[in-house]
């Protein structure tokens, strides 16, 4: 494989070597694509409209990956013989796409491979005759090749404003039902940007031009200059702003704002463990249970309930019960260490998961039936019953919760937590106690996931053993990774990434995990440190 | 009697809390296992099938265990994508099996159709692993313990739903085989052919396995990477290539595993790796990490556990449907010995040196 | 024995085969720099890491100010008064210089949880003093005004110095030093001399000091042990051990003990 060669150091005498990166390249963009028709995500999206009547997201994603191509080629080949040879091995591409439709068809293997159905099949050549179909394919797949490598030549600039084109194009077209519910005050120009199908030609300008704004930044270095408390206002009008929108738009939007801000949370508590106490905690699922099972068992009618208290009385009792039960937890594995950590964590967490499910803890926690009739919170007589109240109510929460984290990091026991996961043996060499050390970690870190747990049972009304998979724990530690493991901001960035996004793209459905895998392995790859540049590089003050 | 003095005045309270729960799991188990044998419920025809049953599954723990505990013995990284190779393993087998059905070879020649199954498991397994040594470990060498870890958990995220998009997201069954199929009857006892083939094979693999390692170059090149990094690279031995033989070969047992179990659960779907890999690291673990007889070893001890556990101990504690928590009683075990033994039962075999 | 501060009786310590040290002795009194001098493998830092808890010695005792020390936890025999700096620097890398030290004054002063969140003016009084205090022990080290950079951002020179630094914050009686001066060309190494003596005189530390650099033991030690393949083959006053002919057999051979232990100097 190409990447394996050693950088060819002698001039382009040698003609092997972009012989043997456009075959790279073209064998890339083929098995790309054929990897993305082949799980089923051309099937999925080559009946939605990126732009309507111009493309579908399918083709939109098979012309981004020969895009990506022909970019990547530029690293092996300079200049305009980067362009050329992205054209012709987008062109390739193309065309064997077209070539491997027919040869697919022929040999029938949708006993094996779902995904491979007629229609999709005809659906890739715009249900085009061969010729046609590879034709039109080819010079898709040659003008993205090559457009990919020119904006890989351009200059900052230029590359900037391109970039934000396609990105404001691709932004607009995949959140068109948000948009156009945002719009939906302003008829005339929702009706002239979307269709009900999505986004109309002339919205797509729009949307090109505002994208191409957006990345140039224009304002950024007069606003680097403003003073402070100038900037400072400008981030509070932004957040007011965020903080607005639910209640501008629909239910929809509060909904998943709310479940970003539950993951937040959640995200805050490991962020104590992991970020700053080093310690991988896979059953961290298990605290988030303990909350909810607790704030149900407090507050529901009937069943296995307890007693029937006021939320915001339970609420307290759930972040006592998780921090506890944190405690408890974080105590046998005191002495584990690094890998077999996650792993005992694991093995914890399940545990937990197959008691809560059984029939033997059934009189006491419901069993696969769970707890329900939780009613909704209320306060004075104001019940918290519609989404958008939940938001508020959660954000609030969030909040709170976020202010006590942030003290906590940079406090003396935020300083203990980092020298332990830095070196435990020179932190207990200055005298630091790691049993109470690690257990603070476990107990306060579990507070926060019951907080979470507790919001999460009043939110929804019941709580099942199923919603406390494992799942969840690595949907919390992905979080922390995508954002920055260490960093509160990253936090927030990781689950409106994770979270909040995957929700709005609503199509993708299961594919989510396929993207969080991708997502996962790309940012640790490209961006070890998170999206968010975690807290210690900002804490080197020049 | 000096060393228990020298225990008691060095222990703090965590120290007796572990003793505690030590004897507290000791005494559950006890106390249910002497119960149960206080009320036998079950004849001595259905105990010999519950070990049956257990050196089974045993069987395929075993063969998933060695791939982990050959990696983790080199590259001290826990994969969590292992358990979807061999996921990978069982698909190939199945489509393997089922491409043969429609071509009537299965009928006609079983032995070969079960030959074309083993190598399409053996080769997918294999690929599978090198692919996601170059995507997900390769980077990550030289960095710190976390990042390969959660690589891999991406990893194993984006084989289990791309198989859920190519496969589909239901259960996909094995062709029935009638050479396989039915019971045998051993030592006055009927117990289901495929238990034996599978045991068998398996034992067979280990056995290859040993010698592999033992006898030939590329095997004693592995150990020796396993044991001292630098020493070898400054004995001429190329880690690079031994590092992606390790996952191919760990990849190819797991391939075989898959195939085994297809045999005798007979049915295949995309999440199957996930959790079966947890227990294969479980078993390596139990038998000590980059142990490889321990890994043989753990495997089968899980699989027995598994199976005699509900029907051992639980059943003597008044717990109804005990075989529910199965699942609970081999973590328990996985994690007693994490924290009580982390070395495992036989000791581990780590290199000095982080390849 | 009240004027002792540190004893050890027939410390040794076993891992598995290897016998590490075997039967060491030592008696180092207050207020004293005492060195511990030996081959490579020679078990010193092994010593060390008995002294200090890190490794659990299979033999002998170790008493600390007339009581028992040996068989505790790191961080109790830490709080007793213990510190050590690491032959290969160990600070907290993505701490800053002022963190690393304020870790360990903290250890002293714990804060209350409640008074952390809410910002109380008792806490913020507490972090103000931590943070005094941790400046004047930067400014004492040489190092004043680098206490924003990371740890790992400083030169060599500094980390050393902010290793002992860090060592100094938990208030300790008795400073093991593991090479200090490792690295250090003769005018660094002499600067660091010069620090131990400081050390000693105004802050009364007693200092055990591991060193390869012999300008630097014979210049600020009173007195040596040496070291050879675990046990201790000598032991006495620089000049004494100067002349010792079993030492520096042990170092160079039974042919350079003709040449006596000027052959050790680094040709300058």
């Amino acid at each position: 494989m190409p990447s394996d060669m050693v950088e060819a150091s002698a001039p382009a005498i040698d003609l092997r070597i972009p012989a043997q990166a456009l075959i790279g390249t073209t064998l890339a963009i083929v098995g790309t694509c054929v990897f993305v028709v082949l799980v089923g995500l051309f099937g999925q999206f080559a009946s939605r409209a990126l732009v309507v009547d111009v493309i579908d997201i399918g083709h939109a994603l098979m012309l981004a990956i020969a895009l990506g191509g022909g970019a990547a080629l530029t690293r092996r080949i300079a200049g305009p013989g980067a362009v050329l040879g992205g054209l012709l091995a987008g062109a390739l591409a193309g065309a064997a796409l077209a070539v491997l439709v027919v040869a697919t068809e022929a040999a029938n293997l949708r006993w094996m491979l779902v995904s491979l159905t007629p229609v999709t099949l005809h659906a890739i050549g715009y249900n085009l005759p061969l010729l046609q179909a590879t034709a039109l394919l080819a010079a898709g797949g040659g003008i993205a090749g090559a457009l990919g490598a020119l904006l890989a030549c351009l200059p900052e600039r230029p590359r900037q404003a391109f970039c934000g084109m396609l990105a404001g194009v691709v932004f607009a077209g995949l959140l068109h039902e948000l948009i156009a519910n945002l719009l939906q005050d302003f008829h005339s120009l929702d009706d002239w940007m979307f269709s009900y199908d999505g986004l109309l030609p002339t919205g797509a300008v729009l949307a090109a031009a505002l994208g191409a704004v957006a990345f140039l930044r224009p304002g950024r270095a007069r606003f680097a200059r403003l003073p402070s408390a100038a900037r400072i206002g400008v981030g509070l009008a932004c957040l007011l702003a965020l903080l607005a929108l639910p209640a501008l738009t629909n239910d929809f939007v509060a909904q998943v704002m709310m479940l970003v801000c539950l993951y937040t949370l959640m995200g805050m508590g490991l962020n104590i463990e992991l970020g700053l106490a080093g310690l991988v905690d896979l059953g961290f699922v298990a605290f988030f249970a303990v909350g909810a099972y607790t704030l149900a068992l407090l507050t529901a009618t009937g069943g296995v309930a307890v007693a029937q208290l006021n939320f915001f009385v339970a609420l307290p009792f759930s972040i006592l019960a998780a921090a506890i039960f944190g405690f408890l937890f974080g105590l046998p594995v005191l002495k584990v260490r690094g890998d077999y950590l996650a792993i005992a964590t694991l093995g914890l967490g399940e545990i937990i998961r197959v008691l809560v499910l059984s029939d033997m803890l059934k009189p006491l926690l419901g069993g696969a039936q769970g707890v329900v009739n939780i009613p909704k919170p209320s306060l004075f007589g104001l019940v918290l019953g519609t989404p958008t109240l939940l938001f508020y109510l959660t954000a609030a929460m969030a909040a709170l919760a976020g202010y006590c984290a942030w003290r906590l990091q940079h406090s003396g026991l935020g300083r203990r937590w980092l020298a332990v996961r830095e070196d435990e043996d020179v932190a207990q060499a200055l005298g630091i106690n790691l049993v109470q050390v690690k257990l603070s970690a476990y107990t306060l870190g579990a507070a926060f996931a019951g907080l979470a747990g507790g919001i999460f049972a009043g939110m929804v009304g019941s709580v099942f053993p199923q919603s406390f998979q494992l799942l969840v724990s690595i949907n919390v530690l992905a979080i922390l990774v995508v954002g920055g493991i260490g960093s509160l901001p990253g936090v927030v960035i990781g689950a409106a990434a994770l979270i909040g996004a995957p929700e709005v793209l609503r199509d993708l459905g299961e594919y989510r995990y396929l993207i969080y895998g991708l997502v996962i392995i790309a940012v640790v790859r490209l961006k070890p440190e998170g999206l968010s540049p975690a807290a210690i590089k900002h804490r080197e003050i020049a | 009697m000096l060393r228990l003095q020298d225990w008691i005045r060095r222990a703090s309270w965590v120290d007796w809390f572990l003793l505690a729960l030590r004897l507290v799991v000791i005494g559950v188990v006890g106390s249910g296992f002497v119960a149960g044998l206080l009320h036998p419920r079950y004849a001595q025809a259905e105990w010999l099938s519950f070990i049956a049953f257990g050196l089974t599954l045993g069987a395929i723990y075993a063969l998933i265990a060695l791939g982990y505990t050959m990696v983790y013995g080199i590259l001290r990284m826990v994969n969590f994508a292992h358990g979807d190779v061999f996921m990978a393993g069982a698909y190939a087998a199945c489509f393997s099996l089922l491409g043969c059905n429609r071509a009537g070879l299965l009928a006609s020649h079983p032995l070969v159709s079960i030959g074309l199954a083993l190598i399409g498991s053996v080769a997918a397994g294999a690929g599978i692993a090198v692919l996601g040594e170059r995507i997900a470990y390769r980077p990550f060498r030289r960095s710190r313990s976390l990042a390969p870890l959660i690589s891999t958990l991406g990893l194993s995220f984006v084989l289990e739903y791309s198989a859920r998009g190519m496969f589909g997201a239901q259960n996909k069954s094995f062709p029935s085989i009638p050479l396989i199929d039915g019971n045998v009857v051993l030592m006055g006892f009927s117990m289901p052919r495929t238990q034996i083939v599978v045991v068998l094979a398996a034992v067979l693999t280990m056995v290859v396995l040993t010698l592999v390692v033992m006898r030939t170059r590329i095997g004693t090149a592995m150990r020796a990477v396993a044991e001292d990094q630098d020493a070898a690279i400054l004995m001429g031995i190329n880690v690079d290539r031994v590092i992606v033989f390790t996952f191919a070969l760990g990849g190819l047992l797991a391939g075989i595993a898959g195939l085994l179990y297809g045999l005798v659960y007979k049915q295949v779907y995309f999440f199957m790796g996930f959790f079966l890999g947890v227990k294969g690291f479980g078993a390596a673990v139990l038998g000590g990490i980059g142990n490889i007889p321990g890994a043989m070893l753990g495997g089968f001890a899980l699989g027995l556990v598994e199976s005699l556990g509900p029907a051992l101990f639980l059943d003597g504690l008044g717990v109804d449907s005990p075989y529910q928590l199965r699942d609970g009683i081999a973590y328990t075990m996985l994690v007693m010995v994490l924290i009580f033994r982390p070395r495992g039962l036989l000791g581990e075999r780590l290199s000095t040196v982080r390849a | 024995m009240s004027a002792l501060l540190l004893e050890a009786r027939g410390l040794g310590k076993r891992y598995g085969g290897l016998q590490a040290i075997d039967g060491i002795n030592l008696s180092v009194p207050k207020a004293v720099i005492h060195s511990v001098i030996g081959p490579n493998g020679a078990g010193k830092t092994t010593l060390f890491n008995c002294l200090t808890s890190f490794a659990q010695p299979t033999s002998g005792e170790i008493w600390l100010n007339g009581a028992r020390i040996d068989g505790l936890r790191p961080d109790r025999v830490s709080k007793l008064g213990v510190a050590r700096t690491y032959q290969n620097i160990r600070l907290f890398p993505d701490l800053t210089a002022l963190e690393n030290i304020m870790v360990g004054l903290e250890v002293r002063q714990p804060e209350s949880l409640l008074g952390t969140l809410l910002s109380t003016p008792a806490h913020r009084r507490t972090v103000r003093a931590v943070q005094a205090r941790a400046n004047e022990l930067l400014v004492a080290l040489d190092l004043g005004g680098r206490g924003d950079r990371l740890a790992r951002h400083l030169p060599y020179g500094d980390q050393r110095r902010l290793e002992i630094a860090r060592a100094l914050s938990i208030d300790p009686v008795l400073l093991l030093l593991d090479e200090p001066a490792a690295g250090m060309n003769p005018v660094e190494s002499h600067a660091m001399m010069e620090l131990i003596g400081r050390l000693r005189d105004e802050y009364g530390l007693t200092i055990l000091l591991i060193e390869h650099q012999m300008r630097v033991v014979m210049g600020v030690s009173e007195r040596i042990s040496v070291l050879d393949h675990g046990v201790c083959i000598a032991e006495g006053t620089p000049a004494e051990i100067r002349a010792d002919p079993t030492v520096i057999a042990a170092y160079l051979g039974a042919r350079a003990a003709k040449h006596g232990m000027d052959a050790l100097e680094p040709s300058a």
